[in-house]
């Protein structure tokens, strides 16, 4: 093997998406999830981890198969594996987390539409060996997880004043108010609403692209 | 008035370009070209037809929107004291300076928040973009107290005033590049934020203390005829409570300066002698609300749907967005026709949420940000048909 496990070139395909070339605030895929289940933090986390799951697996196999696909059918290929991917963590959260599978509900079974997923398939996977296609995958899936995490935790703090169901800033309850609550803070259901979670995601984008001048594009 | 330029002149070294206090250039920028012309004014050579800038159209603008905050303030002051339960509550003209003050104590921290905030927000993206501060919260920030609830939490006033410099018009590149009305987009988002704070029959009398008086606005109780349980038998019971003149005048409970459509219609005309408001908006979209409220009629069915169209005009804030809102230059269409249509569809459409959605019994403010969203559409087409007709005439010469 001529290559290291952990070349510098590969660390860049777990480092690259977390930042600069972020699937969702870079390439703006995968945003209808983000939208649909940042409503609380352990929603996040768990479709994070299915997609990191199945972006991870996804490339190693069509990486594998990636010199015996035809590429007139490849897109159909890669669909059957996705969604067999799809179904086991589907299959996997129904028997383990039951509560949550019901409220992530068919946004789970959607993942095969996600377009980080086949984006990183037809992209990477179909051009690179099984080991670089693994790291490739994991790091897409980490940075869409994360960045789904980070819309959570406003959206969790702010709309329902919790994380990860641990109550931040006192008793909302009518009547028996306490911490911020007592003070005459309200929680903020716009955060609830879909729409808040578009311009979170469009405020990260803002700041990332005025960090770094390279993202910006010129008109 | 020479001290106060003479003491500009000694400070502006410190401010200008390797000065002291070059960072601060944006303020002293503002404070010293309100005062005074800006030292840079054309020479020669340009045609004048008069001095106006954006900093006199936003004062117009202000002055056109003094009768609604007076009168806001006195009637905020009235409904403060009935919500007391005050002897002079009675009648609505008597003990006049205590209601005003009672209003004013009301009203001035929002419009100071509204201010204070805005304008901070404004200043630190005018100092990153390194330009003076730009005039266009002048306005914004006098609408939005205008179209708040007497009784929302100061830091409500502060969040949505972040909100909508922010998200409504720095994100778009600041004053003048915005799509939708600032003001609006701080009441859209205390909307759909707090709505406990926002609507219901808890929020419009300032300090309620005593039971069994209903702090419903005339919106509210018309939406219930919607519902099974109205709050009124029949429409004959609704004009006891809420009778056109009053209604009119604006003696009714609501947003701090929206009641009086007589106040709007003084805006109004100061909007529309200076040539600063629309005629075509203001008119066109009265008409609007106008046809909309009649075809309801002919539709019918209960109370709410019976309900003369014209008085869909003096009641909620119709009145207000038509005049102030709607005729926003930035956000409004830019042509001729297209000014008619804008207008016309924004009053239909208000009505129209009005009444067919009890959930959003105030459908001016969605109507309008749904039209501003569409301004530029309306004028896109407008140019294109012009063009087309113009380009006939080339090929029938």
């Amino acid at each position: 093997m001529s290559e290291s496990l952990f070349s510098k070139k590969n660390r860049k395909l777990i480092t690259d998406p977390l930042t600069d070339n972020n699937p969702v605030t870079v390439q703006v895929l995968g945003i209808c999830s983000a939208l649909a289940i940042t409503v609380q933090v352990n929603q996040a986390i768990v479709m994070g981890l299915s997609v990191i799951f199945v972006t991870m697996m996804g490339n190693v196999v069509i990486s594998m198969l990636r010199n015996l696909i035809p590429s007139r059918i490849r897109i159909i290929v890669q669909l059957v594996v996705v969604a067999a991917l799809v179904i086991v963590v589907d299959q996997v959260l129904a028997a383990f987390l039951p509560d949550l599978s019901a409220k992530l509900s068919v946004f789970v079974g959607l993942i095969i539409t996600n377009c980080i997923i086949m984006g990183r398939l037809e992209a990477f996977a179909m051009a690179n060996k099984p080991w670089p296609s693994l790291l490739d995958g994991f790091g897409n899936g980490l940075g869409y997880a994360g960045l789904l995490v980070l819309v959570a935790v406003f959206r969790e703090l702010f709309g329902s004043g919790t994380l990860l169901g641990f109550t931040i800033f006192g008793n909302s309850l009518p009547g028996e108010e306490s911490g911020l609550y007592a003070m005459g803070y309200t929680n903020n259901n716009m955060m609830i609403l879909p729409p808040m979670a578009l311009i979170i995601v469009g405020v990260i984008i803002w700041v990332q692209r005025l960090r770094n001048k390279e993202l910006q594009e010129d008109h | 008035m020479k001290f106060l330029e003479n003491i500009l002149h000694k400070m502006e070294p410190n401010f200008s370009k390797g000065g002291k206090f070059e960072k601060w250039n944006p303020l002293f920028e503002t404070m010293a070209t309100f005062a005074f012309t800006p030292k840079l004014v054309t020479q020669k050579g340009s045609h004048i037809r008069d001095g106006v800038d954006l900093k006199r159209t936003m004062m117009t603008v202000i002055i056109a929107m003094i009768p609604c905050l007076l009168f806001g303030i006195y009637n905020t002051g009235h409904f403060a004291e009935v919500a007391k339960g005050s002897s002079i509550a009675a009648s609505y003209w008597d003990g006049f300076g205590t209601k005003f003050t009672s209003g004013l104590i009301v009203v001035l921290p929002i419009l100071v928040v509204s201010y204070g905030v805005g304008l901070t927000v404004e200043f630190i993206f005018g100092m990153l973009r390194g330009h003076a501060l730009h005039e266009g919260f002048l306005v914004s920030g006098m609408l939005i107290p205008l179209i708040m609830p007497a009784d929302v939490p100061l830091w409500m006033v502060g969040v949505a005033t972040v909100f909508a410099v922010v998200i409504g018009k720095e994100v778009f590149g600041g004053t003048g590049m915005n799509v939708l009305n600032v003001a609006l987009t701080a009441r859209a988002f205390l909307f759909f934020a707090y709505p406990t704070s926002m609507s219901g029959d808890k929020v419009w009398l300032s300090g309620q203390e005593v039971d069994g008086v209903s702090g419903s606005t005339a919106l509210g109780d018309l939406a219930s005829f919607m519902s099974d349980k109205p709050v009124f038998e029949n429409l004959d019971a609704y004009y006891g409570k809420y009778s056109l003149m009053d209604s009119f005048m604006g003696m009714i409970p609501g947003s701090i300066g929206e009641t009086s459509t007589l106040a709007c219609l003084i805006g109004a005309a100061v909007l529309i002698f200076t040539g600063v408001g629309s005629l075509r908006i203001i008119a066109s979209f009265f008409a609007g609300g106008f046809v909309m409220g009649m075809i309801l009629n002919a539709v019918g069915g209960n109370a709410y749907l019976d309900l003369p169209a014209h008085f869909h005009l003096v009641i909620g804030g119709f009145a207000f967005g038509a005049v102030f809102m709607a005729t926003d230059p930035v956000t409004a269409a830019q042509t001729a026709t297209g000014k008619l249509i804008y207008g016309f569809l924004g009053g239909l459409v208000a009505i129209m949420i009005r009444v067919l959605n009890p959930a959003y019994p105030e459908g001016v403010m969605l109507a309008i940000l749904f039209m501003n969203v569409m301004a530029p559409i309306i004028d896109h087409y407008v140019i294109q048909s012009n063009i087309k007709k113009r380009l006939k005439r080339v090929k029938t010469a």
